[in-house]
């Protein structure tokens, strides 16, 4: 938006390192593989063929936490698996995302009980709550785009 | 259905039974804990009662004898259903150990005795199956409320959110 | 059991109590003490002979949160401890603190892929213990969406165990018909997944006018799906070397341990809840149940992709059976009036308000109804204590029950054989742990 104008038609775009960074992670993020209750069936309906999540670059799901950078959390933390699904999120390199997938992810859901965590921003930051019981596999894709967005206007000293 | 009490007799040995009772075409024989394991024992051999469908327990609080142990028998070769049902009082709440008779009662009464704190004597391996292990309590009893979280509503929104736990970084 | 003559001296032990060899517990908790843990594997694995290996719960082949604790010698699994519970929803509970017809959205989260069979088994349950009619349309809608439901739970399963043994295809083309039977449940329910279509006394509403061209469409073009599947596996050698002989289970074990459905149908044991104790007018309908003889994964295989085949064709002979007529129970004690009804009637509004604040009343007494959802028998106990709440609802989950023998099966298998003996029997631990 700068240089290329004043000199003409040379081929070049220049950009700051920032919106360079975010573009480009936006569009290879890698999810983990990784599913609790029912709204993990609708993520794997996800990438089936109808949806097709590879659209966005994001086909390629990793099982083990130390290759991802995106984490969707989908379905009900239970008390029993939330200290586990901590260390997993610990276990994610910088830069790490992560969308709270469905009402139970997100809040707690119908189950305001004694084994379901209250929403999983209570032990993970979360950066996109997708709403739905479960959420139908455009809404999780829309909730995608919103964080590819989110991750296009970061800062680079957010990740140090 | 089958079920019905008119296709089916049950010739129980004196004094494993304590009364029958029929609800909606559904037999359930009232036992208790001293003669539970041989009452099994004999449908099993004897009345070919080869599956153990189910084992759960129903708190009837705030009765006194408030823990009913249910056990759903099957028999694949007569087709009928059976249910035994033995009552326990909350000070004394342990029962023999159906896992030699049924090996699948094995997990079904760690899953009592997680919820119920029902102690199953003479079980190989009582351990709490679905809760975590430091879980203190026994979250189905009947006298722990449901509810964790208070409803949020507008009045009330700030201080509920200012209660919820947080992550570390 | 560690006898005192083979005690091995603390220091030996691979599992030290010691800070520095045992994974800090802040962060995973342990399940399982060490004292616990000696009771539970080999004596072999104390002296460093075998190995344990922690699998899960978060393992791609899992089928969601199960843990696995193995013991290993080398690739042979000595011991298969499954540590269930990660899922654990405490929806017994929540449905004690709901009216009966509330309760109804909480069944469909325990088998996510089949919720309308526990939908079905629920509302089972409630229509014995209330003692309702379903007039003759609901039922026979009921068992077209009984079969549909079938067949996208096997659906699911046939994909991910596919995918899991390594064939990547078949899950592309099974997650692309189970967009066909979703289809319907949108248009019926207005949800692809979570239906609650199914209430006491009938369904909800009637169904589209679109209805039966959906489920025509899925009787002309599955079929040749099914050939498909079948041509992609059946005769594969690479499927037949991962599959036959692997996870036997003879049929009195299977019966012992409790299994239903096609594990227990794959083991040669003939036991349908359809066929024995039949629900909905099932035995009005001719099909036969697939039946496995070996008790292996391939023969549990077989016996389900048979039961796409009768699947259609009972939905087949339904569609034949439907005819006009309402679709839930006139007692207006247990269902809500038809909306246009309040709008006149004094009554029917009272109807209307008391069913939905405070909902009916059931009678004291404990009853048992089952239904043969896709992974065996979905049993509910309901026990109510005449007032509109369940004093309690109690999941018989086929599940929970097909997955307890997994450590016997387990035992002398070859680890990657393990991942196949786990899809075989389709668990699903929304129904496992509830």
């Amino acid at each position: 938006m700068g240089l290329e104008q004043k000199l003409g038609d040379m081929g070049i775009v220049t950009t700051s390192v920032e919106k360079a960074v975010g573009w480009a992670r936006s569009n290879a993020i890698w999810p983990m593989l990784f599913g609790l209750a029912c709204c993990a069936i609708e993520m794997m309906s996800t990438q089936s063929p109808r949806y097709d999540m590879s659209r966005f670059g994001m086909e390629l799901m990793r099982a083990s936490p130390r290759q991802a950078d995106l984490m969707i959390v989908a379905g009900r933390v239970s008390r029993k698996m939330a200290p586990v699904l901590r260390n997993l999120y610990d276990q994610m390199p910088d830069p790490k995302w992560v969308i709270a997938m469905g009402d139970c992810a997100s809040c707690g859901g119908v189950f305001n009980n004694y084994a379901v965590v209250q929403g999983v921003d209570e032990i993970i930051p979360v950066d996109v709550y997708v709403a739905g019981c479960p959420p139908r596999p455009e809404t999780l894709i829309d909730g995608i785009l919103k964080l590819q967005e989110k991750i296009k206007g970061e800062k680079l000293s957010k990740w140090q | 259905m089958s079920t019905s009490p008119s296709t089916f007799q049950l010739d129980i040995p004196e004094g494993l039974v304590a009364s029958t009772t029929l609800f909606r075409d559904e037999v359930t024989l009232h036992t208790d804990k001293a003669s539970v394991l041989a009452l099994l024992t004999h449908l099993k051999e004897v009345q070919k009662f080869e599956m153990l469908t189910d084992e759960t327990c129903i708190d009837y609080y705030p009765k006194e004898l408030r823990f009913g142990i249910l056990y759903q028998l099957y028999s694949l070769s007569r087709n009928i259903r059976v249910r035994i049902k033995v009552m326990l009082s909350e000070y004394d709440a342990t029962l023999p150990s159906a896992c030699s008779v049924y090996v699948n009662a094995n997990w079904l009464e760690r899953e009592i005795y997680d919820l119920f704190g029902i102690v199953f004597e003479a079980h190989p391996d009582l351990r709490r199956i679905l809760m975590p292990a430091d879980w203190v309590g026994h979250p189905l009893r009947r006298d722990i409320p449901v509810q964790v979280e208070e409803n949020a509503f507008t009045f009330n929104r700030e201080r509920v959110d200012a209660d919820k736990p947080r992550p570390t970084e | 059991m560690v006898s005192e003559s083979t005690k091995i001296p603390e220091q030996q032990l691979v599992i030290e109590d010691s800070p520095q060899n045992t994974v800090s517990t802040q962060d995973v908790q342990l399940d399982i003490s060490v004292e616990q843990l000696k009771r539970l594997v080999s004596p072999r694995a104390l002296t460093g002979e075998t190995m344990l290996l922690n699998m899960g719960p978060q393992h791609p082949s899992t089928h969601g949160v199960l843990r696995l604790l193995l013991e290993l010698d080398g690739e042979t699994v000595v011991n298969c401890i499954p540590d269930i519970g990660f899922l654990h929803t405490g929806i017994e509970k929540t449905a004690e603190s709901k009216s009966y017809i509330k309760a109804i959205p909480l069944t469909d989260r325990t088998d996510y892929l089949a919720p309308m069979s526990n939908n079905l088994a629920f509302c089972g349950a409630v229509e014995k213990l209330v003692g309702v009619e379903v007039p003759q349309r609901a039922q026979v809608l009921r068992v077209i969406l009984m079969e549909l439901t079938r067949m996208n739970s096997h659906l699911v399963w046939l994909g991910t165990h596919a995918l899991d043994i390594g064939a990547m295809s078949v899950f592309l083309y099974c997650m692309r018909e189970r967009e066909m039977i979703l289809d319907i449940y949108e248009a019926v329910s207005g949800a692809r997944m979570m239906s609650s279509y199914i209430r006491p006394g009938g369904l909800w509403r009637d169904v589209p006018a679109s209805f039966e061209s959906l489920v025509k469409r899925i009787l002309d073009v599955f079929p040749g799906r099914v050939l498909d599947y079948e041509k992609l596996l059946k005769d594969n050698p690479m499927w037949k070397e991962r599959t036959v002989g692997v996870g036997v289970i003879s049929g009195p074990d299977a019966i012992a341990w409790g299994m239903t459905g096609p594990c227990l149908r794959g083991s040669g044991v003939n036991y349908d809840v359809r066929k024995a104790q039949p629900y909905s007018g099932y035995e009005q309908y001719d099909f036969s149940v697939p039946l496995g003889s070996a008790g292996d994964v391939y023969d549990r295989y077989r016996c389900r992709l048979e039961e796409f085949n009768q699947s259609l064709s009972i939905i087949r002979q339904a569609l034949t059976r439907l005819a006009p007529g309402p679709v839930i129970t006139d007692d207006r004690k247990v269902a809500p009036p038809p909306k246009h009804e309040i709008a006149y009637s004094m009554e029917s509004l009272i109807h209307h308000f008391k069913l939905w604040t405070e909902g009916f009343k059931a009678p004291e007494g404990e009853v048992y109804f089952a239904v043969e959802s896709g992974k065996g028998e979905y049993g509910v106990l309901l026990s109510g204590d005449g007032s509109p709440k369940p004093r309690r609802v109690h999941f018989r989950a086929p599940s929970f029950n097909n997955l307890q023998p997994l450590g016997p099966m387990a035992k002398g298998a070859l680890l990657a054989d393990l991942v196949a003996i786990i899809g075989s029997i389709d668990i699903v631990l929304g129904d496992v742990d509830r």
